[in-house]
């Protein structure tokens, strides 16, 4: 089983100005959504998982092991992390040299590595755009290609910072079912989101980030039961939870399916 | 007279077989505020950067029909005439923020210096855009040093002092919290009730519901539907333009509720009095 364990973790990026401030969690394969306000910390907080910035003080374990004693190339057959901007992400000329580059950087051979490149595209759903120049893309689909380089990686770990951002209905559908499947094969994914009906769909735990600490960390049911906390740190319930609260049902629903089921309970 | 004419236009990128706009008729009133919903590449990005000129001006490319702007016609127009009237702001802030200057303040300035404003205007304008999205404590960061919703915001704070008299909005939220597309949603409302036209695309279904006059629905090029967002959400094929209705309809879907036109609901008040009213009727 993988896990990260984050100790005491404190950041600045300007001194006396703590973007993150003792911060304790153990991330386990429990899939788990990171929320919060825009400015809570919460991409500085992946960064420093990844190693790309290195904490004040406090120390980050992964497998037992301190990322401070390991290189960031070294980290990066661990952790993948898909950027929050697509666009500071991808720089290759054809969709699959930039899903294969991942691999090909960390060791893997040229057959494996676009065997995993093809079947990660055809995870998103981009295999016809293989030999397009992802800048002719839409917006929408570079984030899918970039999401299709981290996953080519296979790494243990995943963090996705955002994934749905301009995403219709139907790729926040596959994006979902992407989450399930690496959760399936064992992976710790972590995703940094802003979207509360997915986080209510898809994730197991939730941590709430509130001006650079933990405001709450519990199951996501129980985190949307926090209204008051979630307030405090100026996030909103998912709109069917929203809907049951208003109600007054007995239990807070989250999907749809659950509130049919509480409202002929009623 | 209609602020915005759309007939018959046909556009084609270069170096493409198919239309990215397929025939599209419509018109838009002074003041109202529309949203633009479909799946991705339907063609939603196209149609805004046809309305300030982006389409065809600067990509080029095959154009038909005709964009009538009060009188202004899009196509026999320039995009420095075109972007004194009509203000886009980029689906990306990363690709519109300049680089070009080291300050959220001088940013905002960026397009006022090119259109020549005055400099104690610039200053008003600057101070009036930057409360409007809660983003002064920020005036003198590098914009490039924000997070993605900070400098989102500042993208917008950029086109809203230039005051339009249309605002065209790509999904400004997308990286926005809850909160912060809550603030965005009721700023662009403020500016449409005092007469300024707002076309947003944005895939948060239930905000387009909740604030837009009307929505236009689009599918491969081609615009489906343009209606009131309960004419349009209600749509009995709506998942076969890849869109999902608001939750609060797909919930009165399932339970068979309509309103009194026979329409879904679409917000979350027009639920809760449907709710309601179901159950005290259940319960007598």
């Amino acid at each position: 089983m993988n896990k990260i364990k984050v100790e005491n973790l404190s950041f600045s990026y300007t001194p006396n100005d703590l973007v993150l401030s003792n911060i304790n969690i153990t991330f386990d394969n429990r899939t788990t959504a990171i929320i919060g306000q825009n400015g809570a910390g919460k991409t500085t907080l992946v960064k420093l998982l990844k190693g790309l910035i290195k904490p004040i003080s406090g120390d980050i374990q992964i497998n037992g092991t301190s990322i401070s004693s390991q290189s960031v190339a070294s980290l990066a057959k661990q952790i993948g992390l898909v950027f929050q901007n697509p666009d500071d992400q991808i720089f290759k000329q054809t969709v699959l040299d930039e899903v294969m580059f991942g691999p090909l950087n960390i060791g893997i051979n040229e057959v494996e590595a676009k065997n995993a490149a093809i079947e990660a595209l055809s995870l998103v759903g981009m295999s016809k755009h293989e030999n397009s120049n992802p800048y002719d893309l839409g917006l929408s689909e570079r984030k899918l290609i970039a999401i299709a380089s981290i996953l080519s990686m296979n790494t243990p770990i995943i963090i996705f910072d955002e994934p749905t951002i301009a995403q219709d209905f139907i790729s926040k559908e596959k994006i979902k079912n992407i989450i399930r499947y690496l959760q399936f094969q064992g992976k710790l994914v972590l995703t940094i989101i802003h979207d509360m009906d997915f986080v209510a769909e898809c994730f197991e735990r939730t941590i709430v980030l509130c001006k650079g600490s933990v405001l709450i960390d519990d199951e996501t049911k129980k985190v949307f039961q926090n209204v008051d906390l979630l307030k405090e740190a100026h996030l909103e319930l998912p709109h069917v939870a929203r809907l049951s609260k208003e109600l007054a049902l007995k239990n807070l629903s989250l999907t749809i399916d659950d509130f049919i089921t509480d409202w002929f309970n009623y | 007279m209609s602020k915005i004419t759309v007939t018959n236009l046909k556009y084609k990128y270069p170096h493409r077989d198919n239309l990215a706009l397929n025939n599209i008729s419509f018109e838009i009133q002074p003041g109202e505020f529309i949203g633009i919903v479909g799946e991705n590449n339907s063609g939603k990005s196209t149609l805004c950067q046809s309305i300030i000129g982006l389409v065809p001006h600067f990509y080029k490319g095959g154009y038909g029909g005709s964009v009538i702007i009060d009188d202004i016609e899009v196509y026999k127009s320039d995009i420095s005439t075109l972007c004194k009237k009509v203000g886009l702001i980029f689906q990306n802030p990363f690709n519109q923020v300049t680089g070009s200057k080291e300050t959220v303040f001088e940013e905002i300035a960026f397009g006022l210096e090119n259109i020549g404003i005055p400099r104690d205007e610039m200053i008003e304008r600057i101070n009036f855009s930057m409360k409007l999205l809660d983003i002064e404590q920020y005036k003198d960061r590098n914009p490039f040093d924000l997070s993605g919703g900070q400098m989102q915001r500042v993208a917008i704070a950029s086109i809203i002092a230039m005051k339009p008299e249309i605002i065209i909005l790509d999904e400004p939220t997308s990286q926005l919290d809850p909160a912060g597309s809550e603030e965005v949603f009721q700023a662009v409302t403020k500016l449409s009730n005092e007469g300024i036209t707002i076309i947003m695309v944005e895939h948060k279904i239930e905000k387009i519901a909740a604030y837009c006059d009307k929505v236009m629905l689009m599918h491969k090029g081609e615009l489906i539907k343009f209606d009131t967002p309960s004419e349009v959400f209600s749509l009995d094929n709506l998942s076969d333009y890849g869109i999902n209705p608001p939750i609060f309809t797909s919930i009165c879907k399932k339970l068979n509720l309509r309103k009194d036109d026979n329409n879904y609901p679409v917000t979350i008040e027009e639920t809760l009095q449907l709710l309601k009213k179901e159950r005290s009727y259940e319960q007598n």
